[in-house]
């Protein structure tokens, strides 16, 4: 038995990030926001279609959660969704807590567990075989926290937090292929055109 | 020595109507003893969102976001805090161009009985000088207003984040009481 066994992670498919990209990708119609953590989380959202409403995280590991926190503060019309690791949000547990006590109902987190710190050399993380990430969020307090078992289900779980009951955690335990593009590495310009696709000007007066 | 009981308008309050006036509506603070009537003031008025983060970098993180939605941020922390967000400036806020307003209770000096808050605060200042990040230390009652406005206007119209160490001179700091 492991810690996993209680919440349901040993039953979840293991599927893959760029697939589950797309597919989230696929239901943004309402210009929703999606910041997209350090490394593969943020090189499979690039591959997917450089939307204006995506952010690419090139620093700063564990911070796409408080930075998707902030825009949906900033704007609480727009959905928001933070797609993180494993390894990322294991560095910065305690913005958990802080967006269960906020309750912004605009956001979503998206978590890919593959187990490994991929892109440093796959050493294994703390989720391989003892932290069960939606266990922790649920401890943190975002009760709607649930591994999605397959892809149905997943399309099924970022359906139902689009309508923004939030916020909502979605737990996805995928394998070890590598990312399908790579960001370009200009933080200004990211910076500016997801501000443009947020519709904010910049902030000069 | 200032006297803060005894002021018409507070430290805390002038800094509070410096923050309304210049449109800054989320307070995002990891706790401080000096900043505790601040924190206190600024949770009392509802023009304010102002809550906790577990730690500085993620209240970094929070203002970016909001920043970049349209909304102005500040962070308060004390100087052991600061010690922690070197990342979080280097890799988000300073290449990114975020106009963070960064507000640090200054220990570590005049009387410090910590010595690792003294060790630390010797980090600051180096640390802000080499990412070139504009920082302005207040010590003075009579100029913090004036201080505080102009520095928030020159973030945003510039695009830059702004560090604000507020010495002891201004608050009073935090004394050995043992």
């Amino acid at each position: 038995m492991t810690g996993k066994t209680t919440i349901g992670a040993h039953n979840a498919k293991v599927m893959n990030r760029f697939d589950l990209t797309k597919r989230l990708v696929g239901q943004l119609k309402r210009e929703e926001a999606v910041i997209g953590g350090i490394g593969n989380a943020n090189f499979d959202l690039w591959a997917s279609g450089q939307r204006p409403q995506n952010f690419y995280m090139l620093g700063s590991m564990g911070l796409t959660i408080p930075i998707a926190l902030g825009v949906a503060i900033a704007q609480p019309q727009r959905h928001v969704i933070a797609l993180e690791g494993d390894g990322s949000l294991l560095m910065q547990l305690g913005c958990l807590a802080t967006v269960a006590e906020r309750a912004p109902k605009n956001l979503t987190i998206v978590v890919w567990d593959n187990g490994v710190y991929q892109i440093t050399g796959s050493q294994p993380t703390a989720s391989a075989a003892s932290a069960d990430l939606v266990a922790i969020a649920r401890g943190a307090g975002i009760s709607q926290s649930a591994w999605a078992a397959d892809e149905s289900e997943f399309d099924q779980l970022v359906a139902s937090a689009l309508k923004g009951g939030g916020p909502t955690l979605i737990a996805a335990r995928i394998d070890a292929k590598p990312a399908v593009g790579a960001t370009d590495r200009d933080p200004v310009q990211i910076r500016e055109r997801f501000m443009r696709g947020l519709g904010v000007k910049r902030g000069t007066g | 020595m200032t006297d803060k009981t005894t002021r018409a308008t507070a430290w805390h309050e002038i800094i509070r109507a410096s923050l309304k006036a210049n449109d800054v509506k989320l307070i995002v603070y990891v706790p401080d003893r000096v900043f505790t009537p601040l924190i206190e003031a600024l949770h009392a008025d509802t023009y304010f969102t102002t809550f906790a983060a577990t730690r500085e970098e993620e209240a970094l993180g929070i203002i970016t976001g909001a920043w970049m939605g349209g909304m102005r941020g500040a962070v308060l922390m004390q100087t052991s805090g600061f010690g922690t967000i070197p990342n979080a400036l280097a890799s988000l806020v300073v290449p990114s161009q975020i106009p963070a307003l960064i507000f640090v209770s200054e220990r570590g000096t005049l009387g410090e009985f910590n010595l690792g808050q003294a060790l630390v605060y010797k980090t600051m200042r180096p640390v802000l000088n080499s990412l070139a990040v504009e920082n302005v230390t207040i010590t003075r009652h009579d100029e913090l207003a004036f201080t505080i406005d102009r520095s928030i206007k020159q973030a945003v119209a510039t695009q830059a984040p702004v560090t604000f160490i507020l010495s002891p001179l201004l608050t009073g700091g935090k004394v050995f009481e043992g």
